[in-house]
């Protein structure tokens, strides 16, 4: 398949790139890892007239806990991300999400800032990083913006990136003591979009849930926040009833369609499963049952 | 439109001026004429276009050639080195690694760079690894087979350093 024609930069700078943004303005995308704008580019679904690499842009790359955060830069592919002892040892919800991306081959290019600005709510880390109140620093000649992701993600496939604003890293706040996450996805095959997925948080303060995060993927227009349960959760012990329940309510703000994948009750009732699993995860890592 | 770019394929760099929208893998048979890498699906989901782009495993289906401009590209013709087959090639061929045959340039570059990093995989692993790419005539208990015989193959070359060449009879006359 041979995607319409384009011209293509390879800019050496964040600057260079806001004039080309600024000068191909509505006509201009921003090519990442390109695991999925050029498969959308082969099936004409998207025919940008210019394309920006990012790739020879410097800084993009840092993955590093820095003032509270774990920074991850726009274009630090997902098998970076996978391999870094960091995220296996502190952030495991987002280890297993970025193991789950796609296949092996594709994470060796695709990058987490594609991963999150392609804003697809079939995409693994919108939902994993919701749980976890990430932030998005986005970088244009104006200044730097910070929003949350919740924020950021306004619909299917668009975020709320103003036109001369370039996507530069995500921050997630360090966990708290005593904080555990997972990421647990169905999926036919490996390659395959999740037909469902769930990312969980949970933080335990003497045994109480303090906080908790839950995210949902492919389930509605984007990555969905399960806010009813995890308002659900905090405070109270988060036994086998009161995880059961959670669950129900996270499958309940999922809006699912009926699809190849089976009908949206079934989603739902997917839902409802993984999401106590993905808990009972997230609250045996917190109470130091291995990892975080 | 288009765009003068100096790609590198099996050591041997290939100059061209190309469209920016031609496929890596397009580039490779047609520019270069390498046609042991192949298209599969076209999708992003088979790998038999896999070549290595600086030593890291990746669909050329799905990478532009323009942005491998200045890259090292290895194929599956850059395997066999002075007539002699690369352990991967080996592998395939004492395991009976392919049936058609199609899949399988993909499966031995991804294995290549596997392997480098984990010189004594496990099935499990090797089976993770080559998750990426699909093999049509379901061969894969003969495919991990393969890439275990090369693994071991690999790891005996490197515990016993080959010997020097064996002098011919021709050359012992001299």
């Amino acid at each position: 398949m041979i995607p319409d024609n384009f011209t293509y930069f390879a800019p050496n700078s964040l600057p260079e790139v806001w004039d080309l943004l600024r000068q191909h303005e509505g006509d201009a995308k921003i090519l990442a890892g390109g695991q999925s704008l050029i498969p959308l580019m082969k099936l004409r679904l998207a025919s940008p007239a210019y394309l920006i690499d990012l790739r020879n842009v410097p800084g993009l790359t840092t993955l590093e806990e820095h003032d509270g955060s774990l920074v991850i830069g726009a274009m630090v592919r997902e098998s970076h991300l996978e391999q870094s002892p960091l995220i296996q040892a502190r952030y495991l919800g987002i280890y297993e999400a970025s193991s789950v991306v796609a296949d092996p081959l594709v994470r060796n290019f695709a990058t987490v800032g594609g991963n999150v600005a392609h804003a697809d709510p079939a995409n693994d880390h919108p939902a994993m990083l919701l749980a976890m109140g990430a932030h998005i620093t986005a970088q244009s000649p104006r200044g730097t913006r910070t929003m949350s992701l919740d924020d950021f993600l306004v619909d299917t496939m668009e975020t709320a990136l103003r036109p001369d604003e370039v996507l530069t890293d995500i921050r997630v706040p360090r966990p708290l003591p005593h904080t555990g996450s997972a990421y647990i996805k169905l999926e036919r095959k490996v390659g395959d979009y999740a037909i469902a997925a769930v990312g969980t948080m949970i933080t335990l303060d003497g045994g109480v849930c303090s906080r908790a995060g839950i995210g949902l993927t492919n389930v509605g227009p984007t990555a969905i926040r399960a806010r009813q349960a995890e308002a659900y959760l905090v405070g109270k012990q988060p036994d086998e009833a009161t995880v059961r329940e959670a669950a129900r309510l996270a499958a309940a703000a999922a809006e699912p369609v009926t699809d190849l994948h089976g009908p949206a009750e079934y989603k739902r009732s997917v839902l409802r499963t993984l999401t106590a699993r993905a808990l009972r995860l997230a609250v045996q890592r917190a109470q130091g049952g291995g990892g975080q | 439109m288009t765009q003068h770019v100096t790609i590198t394929i099996n050591g041997q760099p290939f100059e061209a001026d190309i469209e920016s929208r031609l496929l890596l893998v397009h580039f490779i048979r047609e520019v270069a004429n390498l046609t042991g890498t192949h298209i599969g699906c076209d999708t992003t989901s088979c790998g038999a276009c896999t070549v290595l782009v600086n030593g890291t495993p990746a669909k050329s289906c799905t990478l532009f050639a323009v942005q491998a401009d200045g890259a090292e590209i290895s194929t599956v013709e850059g395997l066999e080195q002075g007539g002699k087959l690369h352990p991967i090639q080996e592998g395939f061929f004492e395991e009976h690694g392919l049936q058609c045959g199609f899949c399988t340039p993909g499966m031995m570059m991804t294995s290549v760079a596997f392997l480098k990093d984990h010189p004594n995989p496990t099935d499990e692993e090797i089976r993770r690894a080559i998750s990426g790419n699909l093999c049509r005539c379901t061969g894969y208990v003969n495919i991990v087979k393969s890439i275990q015989y090369a693994a071991k193959k690999m790891r005996d070359d490197q515990a016993a350093p080959t010997p020097a060449p064996a002098v011919t009879e021709a050359e012992a006359v001299r």
